[in-house]
């Protein structure tokens, strides 16, 4: 231990006590370094490092303790508000699509990307003949969903907007819930589908008479 | 003038706010023309108030009226709102919705429905009514129109149009079936809306003949004013909603009315974002159009692409061309540069139609001092109580005529007179007072001289032709028997006190009287009908203001010159107003812009029409040429008015002024050489850009601007005796198109299909089987026979609206001619 007057820009001017470590002395050349270098890494200090290391790999590798996913042969679930590719959903009970070709979706699309073509059929009603949308230009903002009278386009959780074209995901048949897992077909819980008290708020037009 | 209009100027207070008013003018227009908006719905502008809807409901002088049919008074004061009115539009709001289907996804009016709009505007938010709901099936009433019933509000808007305007009269209230209205309601709910909804409830709209077919003219009017979506186009429904259209004012193509119509646009489809015309619409309130304007909209010239060699062939062609034939169906533009190539290169200009009428025109103008005539046909449509239409097949030539014609009967309490060699049923059954004269073919000069004879203000008319009028009548003494009653004394014997009586009875006795008769050879002359002179003077009792249509027989006619010697005789010495009726859409304007010539022989450029070398819009031609709706450009319509039209669609090709460019004589815009429009002829040095094209609410035109009307000089004399050519021959032919056809673009349109055949009346068609043929200028045609149920007599019609120039020469300088007909 030893004082010394240390002249800094700091203003006090008053002796201070500093501890010094007693850090053995640096290796001045080659051989004595190689030697330091040796000991220490040959000394059990290694192993009490990795001993974390070598436990969790031995339970990831041994117990089934793996916390990687396996994109993309896996997936993590995702929020149901997350808003990515489109999904056309169907009536459960008829199978039929539920997009009525409004055009709300289409008028209320800030990135003038979706596209439809509408006709009268042979059943009297009004048939989607075409409905696109394009990707390259969607910005994902989700109004087409929340304005969507029927419920019939909703955002669903396909965020991979990679593909060899832009049309190999957008036609209205891509979009749509293939007719063999439609019992699969979930009810939208995310961005612009009915809110719990719906029922509550709305004000019921009289039947009776 | 101006006097008599402040005579009848009143002074009302609506809202608070001064209004100036024309007595007899409804409380609604009057709010309208001050920008003071009263909620209606059924009331359509130029018809009579239907009174369906009842929420016009306003309260004038502390008394609950319908601003629609309630005439505005002197120092009337009017509230448009207040609680009870509201409550009462609102009750009536609610009736509308009750069991309306909620489907607006689906409906081709949502966005543009007044439905939705009252409902919101009223803010019905909640629905205090009900009643069981009957089932009602969609139907199509013709080729064009398509009745949803569930959509339908009964405003009545479409019957009425039909009536007062159109004049087809197709539509009607049918019942509806629906359930009877709970009588309490009677006392519980506001009383107009419980009137409303008891009418509702009890009728539905259906074609009037009962046969489920409306068998019309078909020019979807019912369409336009329809303010739900009930009546929608067969060929529009569920194409397009209204908000994803681009509406271009424009005027429409295809005849001289140059209706101001919206061609409504929007990309073909997703894979082809090339715009196409999905429907044209109208201002409803203040202009009508027909089946041609609504439906054939079309006719773009879509294969037109910039081809360099026919562009350099078309050069060399206008290098050696002796003559440009062209028809009506150009702008004046164009006209203007056809014009200046004639004084450039001695290139004669041909034109049959606009030939025909400015000849006509510049007699006309020799004897009347001036370049126009005086009449607008929409002051007649206002004002006139007796109108006669001579030398126009008024429901093939110019259906707004034809419309004018109608709304005189049914809002002017008027009369009519048509004159026409072939008869037509729907002229005649446009009212009470109509009657269709079916004169001898060419003896329109004694119709124009018993005009003369008894209008006339005699005093104004040249001595001659007074003492030639004289000459007609010769005074007869005829036997007319009459009904006097008289005295006569019976001897009555009473039963119960056996007294006898005398009585004096009045008894009914014919007897014979001889009286003058002064008997007209006029009459004969144009084959009135027996009863004309009593039809007449039923005719014009209490009439005011009248009105004379002359048409295309005039100016095809072999004394065209002195008809229109006469016509201008008419117009200055009796009360009537004159007006023409040009034959084709722009005739007017290219007889006012080119010198024409007659047919020459030699190399020649066809604009639309054959020629060696042929500048087509059709798509057919040598050189592509921009369609009506791919271009700019102004048009002269049969109301003396110049007015704009615009391009709904891209044009790729070249256009006239390309020409013009390349031979050095061209300007930077087509549109540039519309300031450079003849001043001497009454046009105006404008800019393009600067000529509106629009209504507003008071129903003032602004489009464009009126042609001044130029003085010249008087350089004829009196007109010519009658000279009546009688046509003999096997049939007589007529040159004249089926309804909604004009011309090769309406032709080319997919939604009219009235083919190029031979329409006949019913009658004449038995005789004329299935086919027919006949010599047209050496070459044999051979027609389909088609009924026209509306025509009768014998005369037989030939459309031109294809081959015209074929037709043209064919029929030479008259519109009828003699043809020997061959079964085929």
């Amino acid at each position: 231990m030893h004082e010394e007057i240390i002249h800094t820009n700091n203003t006090s001017k008053e002796k201070q006590n500093y501890t010094m470590l007693e850090l053995g002395s640096t290796p001045a050349y080659g051989w004595p370094a190689f030697k330091q270098v040796v000991k220490r890494s040959l000394s059990r200090e290694l192993f009490v490092g990795l001993w974390l290391t070598i436990k969790e790999m031995g339970k990831t590798l041994f117990l089934g303790g793996k916390h990687t996913t396996q994109y993309p042969f896996e997936k993590l679930p995702i929020s149901p508000r997350y808003r990515a590719i489109h999904n056309m959903l169907r009536l459960l009970e008829s199978g039929h699509y539920r997009c009525i070709g409004c055009g709300l979706c289409e008028k209320i699309c800030i990135s003038n990307c979706i596209a439809m073509e509408t006709r009268y059929d042979e059943n009297q009603r009004k048939e989607v003949s075409e409905y696109t949308i394009n990707f390259g230009r969607c910005i994902y903002c989700g109004y087409c969903a929340e304005v969507c009278p029927e419920l019939a386009i909703v955002h669903g959780g396909r965020y991979e907007t990679a593909s060899e074209q832009r049309a190999s995901f957008s036609l209205f048949d891509d979009m749509l819930t293939p007719i063999d897992v439609l019992k699969q077909q979930q009810e939208f819980a995310g961005f612009g589908s009915v809110s719990p008290n719906a029922d509550a708020a709305i004000k019921k037009t009289p039947l009776a008479y | 003038m101006g006097d008599t209009m402040n005579d009848n100027e009143i002074t009302l207070k609506i809202d608070g706010k001064t209004c100036k008013a024309q007595e007899g003018e409804y409380i609604l227009n009057v709010a309208r023309a001050n920008g003071i908006y009263i909620p209606a719905i059924c009331y359509l502008t130029r018809c009579s108030p239907t009174l369906a809807c009842r929420i016009c409901l306003v309260e004038a002088d502390g008394k609950r009226v319908y601003s629609c049919n309630t005439k505005a008074k002197d120092g009337m004061e009017v509230t448009v709102t207040s609680q009870e009115i509201l409550e009462e539009r609102r009750a009536i709001m609610e009736v509308y919705d009750v069991n309306h289907p909620l489907q607006c996804g689906v409906c081709d009016q949502s966005g543009s429905c007044e439905l939705q709009n009252y409902t919101l505007e009223l803010g019905v938010d909640s629905q205090s009514y009900t009643i069981a709901d009957s089932k009602r099936e969609t139907a199509n009433w013709s080729s064009v129109l398509h009745y949803d019933p569930a959509l339908c509000i009964v405003c009545e808007r479409c019957v009425t149009i039909c009536k007062d305007m159109m004049g087809d009269n197709a539509l009607g209230t049918s019942p509806r079936g629906g359930s009877e209205l709970n009588k309490e309601l009677k006392d519980t709910m506001p009383k107009d809306a419980y009137a409303m909804w008891n009418k509702l409830q009890k009728s539905l709209i259906a074609p009037s003949n009962d046969t489920g077919s409306t068998n019309c003219s078909d020019c979807g009017e019912c369409i336009a004013v329809c303010p739900t979506g009930a009546l929608v186009s067969r060929d529009f429904e569920y194409t397009s909603n209204a908000w994803e259209l681009k509406k271009t004012p424009a005027t429409c193509a295809h005849c001289s009315s140059g209706c101001q119509i919206y061609y409504e646009t929007k990309p073909t489809s997703i894979s082809d974002r090339e715009e196409k015309i999905y429907r044209v619409t109208n201002e409803w309130n203040y202009v009508s159009l027909c089946g041609a304007g609504r439906f054939g909209y079309d006719f773009e010239n879509r294969t037109a692409a910039k081809n360099e060699e026919a562009f350099a062939n078309a050069l060399k062609a206008f290098k050696q061309a002796k003559a440009i034939r062209f028809n009506s169906i150009i702008t004046n533009e164009e006209a203007l540069m056809l014009q200046t190539l004639k004084e450039k290169f001695g290139t004669k200009l041909i034109n049959t139609e606009a030939k025909a009428f400015q000849e006509f025109l510049t007699s006309y103008g020799a004897s009347s001092g001036k370049t126009l005539w005086n009449g607008d046909y929409k002051e007649m449509m206002k004002n006139s109580d007796f109108i006669i239409s001579i030398g126009s097949a008024l429901r093939h030539d110019n259906p707004n005529v034809r419309y004018v014609f109608n709304n005189i009967q049914k809002m002017n309490k008027g009369a009519g007179l048509y004159f026409h060699p072939i008869g037509d049923s729907l002229i005649a059954g446009l009212g009470k007072n109509v009657a269709c004269i079916e004169h001898q073919v060419n003896s329109e000069e004694a119709i124009l001289y018993w005009i003369l004879d008894q209008f006339a203000d005699k005093d104004k008319l040249p001595s001659e032709i007074n003492d030639y009028l004289a000459s007609f009548h010769t005074k007869t003494t005829k036997t007319v028997s009459e009904t006097v009653m008289e005295d006569v004394k019976e001897t009555v014997v009473d039963e119960t006190s056996g007294e006898s009586k005398e009585v004096v009875k009045k008894v009914p006795k014919t007897i014979q009287k001889e009286i003058e008769v002064d008997s007209n050879a006029l009459f004969d002359t144009f084959d009135a009908p027996a009863d004309f002179a009593d039809t007449l003077e039923k005719f014009l009792g209490k009439k005011e203001s009248f009105a004379l249509v002359v048409g295309e027989d005039l100016y095809f006619h072999p004394q065209a010159a002195n008809l229109a010697n006469l016509v201008s005789l008419v117009e200055s010495t009796t009360d009537f107003k004159v007006a023409m009726i040009p034959p084709k859409t722009n005739s007017l304007g290219v007889a006012l812009i080119c010198d024409l010539d007659d047919d020459v022989t030699g190399f020649t450029i066809g604009y639309n029409e054959i020629g060696d070398f042929r500048f087509s819009a059709l798509g057919d031609g040598d050189l592509d040429m921009p369609a009506l709706n791919q271009q700019e450009g102004t048009l002269i319509n049969m109301h003396k008015r110049v007015v704009p039209t615009n391009a709904a669609l891209s044009y790729g090709g070249y256009e006239l002024n390309d020409i013009m460019n390349a031979l050095g004589l061209g300007e930077r815009l087509t549109i540039d050489w519309t300031k450079k429009l003849p001043i001497q002829k009454g046009f105006k040095a404008l800019e393009f850009d600067s000529l509106p094209n629009g209504y507003t609410n008071d129903g003032i035109e602004h489009r464009g601007y009126m042609l001044e009307v130029q003085q010249i000089k008087v350089t004829a004399s009196s007109p010519a005796k009658l000279s009546i050519k009688d046509i003999n021959g096997d049939v007589i032919a007529y040159r004249c198109n089926p309804q909604r056809q004009f011309n090769e673009f309406t032709a080319k349109a997919h939604q009219i299909f009235e083919p190029f055949a031979l329409y006949v009346s019913p009658a004449k068609a038995e005789s004329l089987g299935k086919k027919v043929a006949f010599d047209m200028n050496g070459k044999e045609l051979v027609l389909d026979v088609v009924i026209d149920e509306k025509m009768s007599g014998e005369i037989v019609k030939l459309p031109d609206f294809k081959h015209s120039s074929e037709i043209y020469a064919f029929f030479g300088k008259n519109r009828f001619k003699p043809i020997t007909l061959r079964k085929v």
